[in-house]
């Protein structure tokens, strides 16, 4: 258990809480990716690197990209529409 | 009637008679009158008695309705204001209680394991011992956790390929805009296209210059990780995730219409089709050899070597095809229920 395993686990938990509290939901999405990534490197440390790729691949390339288009489905993304709109 | 007799009165005729029998004609007009006329209704009790009631009904009801609505408004308004308070405190005190007791069972949980690594867990017995001494002479697969899993395992990794085939089928049924019986675009496929490009811009520059860039390494990455499997940390499962993603880059940055000229419905239903049957057909023959002590006739070759392991590498292209066309199809179907 040296430094890098401290500050990676601590990461984890402010990602988690994160997560948990921001109240934009795409905000909370982009958190959720990171944490993805750090759980990746985590499974590395771990010497299970199939399951890195995997939870890099699946956690923060997949389900985020689902997740994005579940979210501009429900017309959660808040971007420049109300620019967009006033353009037409 | 009056007319015809206004006319009648008007004749000089009729003046004269009317000067002549003056008292007469007035008295026989008011007589016919009074029996042409019909005789006066009847006041009819009940029907007024009913009317009453109706009356007393109908304002009876219309203040039960505005009594109502008094009632639904001032709860509205206790929802917006103080109720809405109240519930979202409840809302905070359950998550906070549900939280820490979540919370407390899983680090106690996590304070009964066995550490990390330690020869005397559990999981330490004899069929690991066998894996990891057996395996490479057994599987002829350098990548332990790809012998493990599509070797020794290969029944549950079955399974798993089935699993996610059946949610993306689920998947289809729901989320899918079918064409109607004319064959023409059904409303909603028109408006889901509509609104597929609300907030992304046609032809993006930077995304399609980037995705030009990308979309082969990603591609070339994933299809590395699947057929290095056998050798190399990852596998059927991982390397498809990544070839979807950049089959989802490609989609993004190019639309529906250029992904279409290589992948369809169709596509997809094939190529599912015959990578879970090649898989479904190999490991029904190896388990029926292997079962009956028979020579299975597949070299495993030399250990290291691209070309070896048996069966592993076969049935990790069939499990990365699967992957791929099955996350590709989840995202078209969330963005546009259909491909």
């Amino acid at each position: 258990m040296n430094f890098v395993h401290i500050a990676l686990l601590g990461m984890l938990i402010i990602c988690s809480l994160a997560v948990a509290l921001t109240r934009n939901l795409l905000t909370s999405l982009i958190v959720y990716m990171a944490y993805s990534l750090i759980m990746a490197v985590i499974w590395m440390f771990l010497e299970s690197p199939d399951l890195a790729i995997t939870e890099a691949a699946v956690g923060a390339g997949i389900t985020s990209v689902l997740f994005f288009v579940t979210l501009k489905k429900i017309h959660a993304i808040k971007g420049d529409s109300e620019h967009e709109q006033a353009q037409k | 009637m009056s007319k015809r007799r206004s006319d009648w009165e008007s004749r000089p005729q009729a003046r004269v008679r009317r000067w002549f029998y003056k008292g007469f004609l007035a008295l026989d007009d008011e007589i016919a009158e009074k029996i042409s006329s019909p005789p006066p209704p009847r006041f009819d009790y009940e029907e007024a008695l009913e009317a009453q009631q109706a009356a007393i009904d109908s304002r009876q009801h219309e203040r039960s309705i505005a009594i109502e609505r008094l009632d639904q408004h001032n709860l509205l308004v206790w929802m917006r204001t103080r109720g809405r308070k109240a519930i979202s405190r409840l809302y905070v005190a359950l998550a906070l209680v549900l939280g820490l007791m979540m919370m407390v069972f899983l680090l106690e949980t996590v304070a009964l394991m066995p550490r990390f690594g330690d020869p005397a867990t559990p999981g330490a017995n004899e069929v690991s011992a066998r894996y990891i001494e057996k395996g490479l002479d057994e599987t002829g697969a350098v990548n332990i956790v790809a012998g493990m899993i599509l070797d020794y395992r290969a029944f549950d990794t079955l399974g798993e390929s089935t699993v996610l085939f059946i949610a993306a089928s689920a998947v289809l049924i729901l989320l899918r805009i079918d064409h109607d019986k004319e064959g023409n675009p059904a409303q909603e496929l028109i408006a889901a296209e509509s609104d597929d490009r609300h907030y992304e811009p046609r032809d993006d520059r930077i995304l399609q210059g980037s995705a030009m860039v990308l979309t082969p390494i990603i591609l070339l990455y994933g299809i590395y990780i699947i057929l290095n499997g056998h050798l190399s940390p990852g596998g059927g499962f991982s390397g498809g995730a990544i070839v979807s993603a950049g089959l989802i880059l490609y989609l993004v940055a190019f639309g529906f219409e250029k992904a279409g000229r290589f992948f369809t419905t169709k596509t997809f239903t094939w190529v599912s089709f015959f990578s879970l049957s090649f898989y479904a057909l190999a490991k029904a023959y190896a388990f029926y050899m292997g079962a009956n002590g028979l020579p299975s006739g597949i070299p495993l070759g030399t250990p290291g070597a691209i070309l070896s392991s048996g069966l592993i590498m076969p049935l990790n292209i069939a499990v990365g095809m699967v992957v791929a066309c099955t996350m590709y199809v989840f995202y078209a179907l969330f963005r546009k229920g259909g491909l």
